[in-house]
């Protein structure tokens, strides 16, 4: 017992400092969820009454899914592509893959604004190679969102991804082949499925990081397609609904530890695959 | 049906090195041939060329009479049991048994008598449902036998299928392996750095070394009359005795040996197996006589290995320890002797 005491001491100061900076704060948040404007649940009603509040939870799952689903694809092909190579050119994919990542979000963001509007390069090239007569809408909706959110995600879908695929043995893909297997079929009976733990991380991450995503969204998305972020933003900093935007922000937790939850069975999963080890 | 292999001059090079140097093998129709060398001599090398994973930078492969040298794995129709098995961890042992078939394209009916016939052969009927991490080594082994043999494969080819394995259940499943050769008469081409396995398994031995084939034959006439002192000294152990002849005599340090068929003259390397050395007692006599002093002994169970300085320099003799005439002891004189025709004349191996 006095040896657990003395632990304590040695953490308390650290627990101290987490419990201000992180606990609190999300406790608060809570707690103003269920007292503002008045006590009750009534900022959780709008959840099933609210028409605008639901569009705005449809429009995330919805951006959210489409861009793990894409970032999840891309990027499978890219850890594929690196996990074959050779050890020297691995070194310079894998530079490719994280370069983007030490750049600021928000110089990203205006990038591909500066690519996707109307007299971007995008829409003039294709007006000048004669596929289009009319410029696209590329940005400020839905799929400007989308492609910059997925350029933001692919980094985070490859790494898992490919520590999942570098596991896996190649000699079970050559001893694939020597039984008869075509390149195709050893790929979709032995990598794919040895692989799947992997992509399932990936998914995971990739889907939560979505979740709570502002910058982009907020740059690429012209105010006019809302995620969940900056509309609880617009609440609290604008509105000064404090209670509504918090009421939010707990259901954007809860939902992230919702899939949290899902993912940590599907890791037993993997323990059943026999992958790794 | 089985078919016969035969290799004619394949040689792998990676960049300056030569893995593999101008190897010709023939392997009879459902023969046991094991390739047997150090390691890095180039066994992987040629069963991966044979395989169709490698493609030889020069010469010919041929299954029967049809060229497969620039054949890709897949179209082979091999079976192989990989070094350390590779079975497929995210399938049970039946569904890693079944996937060649399932390549195939076979209905499920007959798919489900094969693989259970499979694993019957390998005596594995009762563990169809486990996935191969919860199995042990020997019969991960089966598994990947039984997968390896269950589409009928023109060949199998197997390596180093023991090495992972413990001393005494190597020797079970080395039984088992000659065992299973003969029930289903396929040709099998094997890999092993270990030569009691390689004597016990094959019909043909072929001895590797530094990519080159050195010497080829059936395992006693390979360690009866090996060719060169390298074969001489992986193959089971013996003592050289370099020797010069002279109008029919040979002679070393200062003794002469009788030697059966030796050269008029010239300088000749004798490779004399430890067991054909006896110890001679008082009055007793051989055709060569060496008087020496125990230099060191040790103690093996079934017998002693004695080593015993002679004039022709140390010499190991093996000495049975049941109702052994003596008691060894470090110094102690012996007198050891040696049959005209126990000695081998071999050849240096080239540097
Ligand atoms: N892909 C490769 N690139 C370069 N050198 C290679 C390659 N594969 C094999 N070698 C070389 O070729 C030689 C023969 O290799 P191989 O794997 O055939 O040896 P082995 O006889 O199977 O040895 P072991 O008993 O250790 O398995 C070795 O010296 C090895 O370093
Ligand atoms: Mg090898």
């Amino acid at each position: 017992m006095r040896r657990d005491t003395g632990w304590w001491l040695l953490i308390a100061p650290a627990f101290l400092l987490l419990t201000l900076v992180y606990i609190a704060p999300i406790a608060q948040v809570l707690a103003i969820s269920v007292m503002e404007p008045s006590p009750g649940l009534g900022n959780y009603e709008r959840l099933f009454t609210s028409e605008s509040v639901q569009r705005v939870i449809v429009t995330t799952l919805r951006i959210c899914i489409i861009t793990t689903a894409i970032a999840l694809l891309l990027g499978y092909g890219l850890a594929y592509v690196i996990a074959l190579a050779t050890e020297r050119a691995r070194r310079w994919w894998l530079l490719a893959v994280l370069v983007p990542l030490w750049i600021s979000v928000l110089v990203r963001a205006f990038a591909w604004v500066t690519l996707l509007r109307r007299q971007g390069v995008i829409n003039e090239g294709l007006i000048a190679a004669g596929v289009i007569t009319e410029p696209l809408a590329l940005v400020w909706n839905e799929t400007g969102i989308v492609i910059g959110m997925v350029h933001y995600m692919v980094p985070y879908a490859v790494l898992p991804m490919l520590a999942a695929m570098r596991e896996v043995d190649p000699r079970l893909l050559a001893a694939a082949r020597g039984m008869g297997a075509s390149r195709g079929f050893a790929f979709s009976r032995v990598f794919l499925p040895l692989s799947m733990p992997g992509v399932i991380a990936a998914g995971v991450l990739v889907f939560i990081f979505s979740l709570g995503f502002y910058i982009t969204p907020a740059l690429l998305g012209g105010g006019r397609t809302l995620m969940v972020a900056e509309w609880i933003k617009l609440q609290i900093l604008d509105l000064l609904r404090w209670g509504l935007g918090a009421m939010m922000a707990t259901v954007l937790v809860l939902a992230i530890l919702a899939t949290l939850v899902v993912f940590s069975r599907l890791v037993n999963l993997r323990r059943l695959f026999g992958g790794g080890a | 049906m089985s078919h016969a292999l035969a290799l004619h001059g394949v040689t792998k090079r990676y960049g300056n090195f030569v893995a593999v140097d101008r190897v010709s093998l023939d392997v009879a129709a459902g023969s046991f041939l094991t390739l047997l060398g150090p390691s890095g001599s180039g066994k992987t090398t040629i069963l991966m060329a044979i395989a169709g994973f490698t493609v030889p930078d020069a010469g010919r492969i041929l299954l029967d009479t049809k060229d497969i040298t620039a054949l890709p794995p897949e179209k082979r129709d091999f079976g192989m049991v990989f070094q350390g098995y590779a079975l497929f961890p995210h399938m049970t042992v039946a569904e890693n048994v079944a996937f060649p078939l399932r390549v195939r394209g076979m209905g499920r009916a007959e798919r489900e008598d094969k693989v259970r016939a499979a694993l019957d052969l390998v005596q594995l009927s009762a563990l169809g449902d486990r996935r191969p991490q919860q199995l042990s080594g020997g019969q991960q082994q089966r598994v990947a036998l039984a997968r390896a043999l269950v589409f009928d494969p023109a060949l199998l080819l197997l390596d180093e299928p023991l090495s992972a394995l413990d001393k005494k259940l190597r020797a079970e499943l080395q039984e088992e392996l000659r065992a299973l050769h003969r029930r289903v008469g396929r040709t099998f081409v094997n890999v092993t750095h270990d030569q009691d396995e390689a004597l016990s398994l094959s019909d043909q031995v072929a001895i590797l070394n530094h990519g080159k084939l050195i010497q080829t034959g059936e395992p006693a006439a390979l360690y009866e009359r090996p060719a060169t002192r390298f074969v001489a000294d992986f193959l089971g152990k013996s003592n050289f005795l370099e020797a010069t002849a002279e109008g029919g005599v040979l002679h070393l340090g200062g003794l002469d040996l009788a030697q059966a068929d030796a050269p008029a003259s010239g300088p000749v390397l004798l490779s004399l197996r430890p067991e054909k050395i006896a110890l001679l007692a008082d009055g007793e006599t051989a055709a060569n006589v060496a008087p020496g002093k125990i230099l060191s002994w040790s103690y093996l169970g079934a017998g002693y290995s004695l080593v015993v300085d002679t004039p022709m320099g140390p010499l190991r003799a093996s000495l049975p320890s049941w109702r052994a005439p003596i008691a060894p002891a470090e110094g102690l004189a012996v007198r050891l002797g040696w049959a005209a025709d126990a000695a081998v004349a071999v050849a240096e191996d080239p540097a």
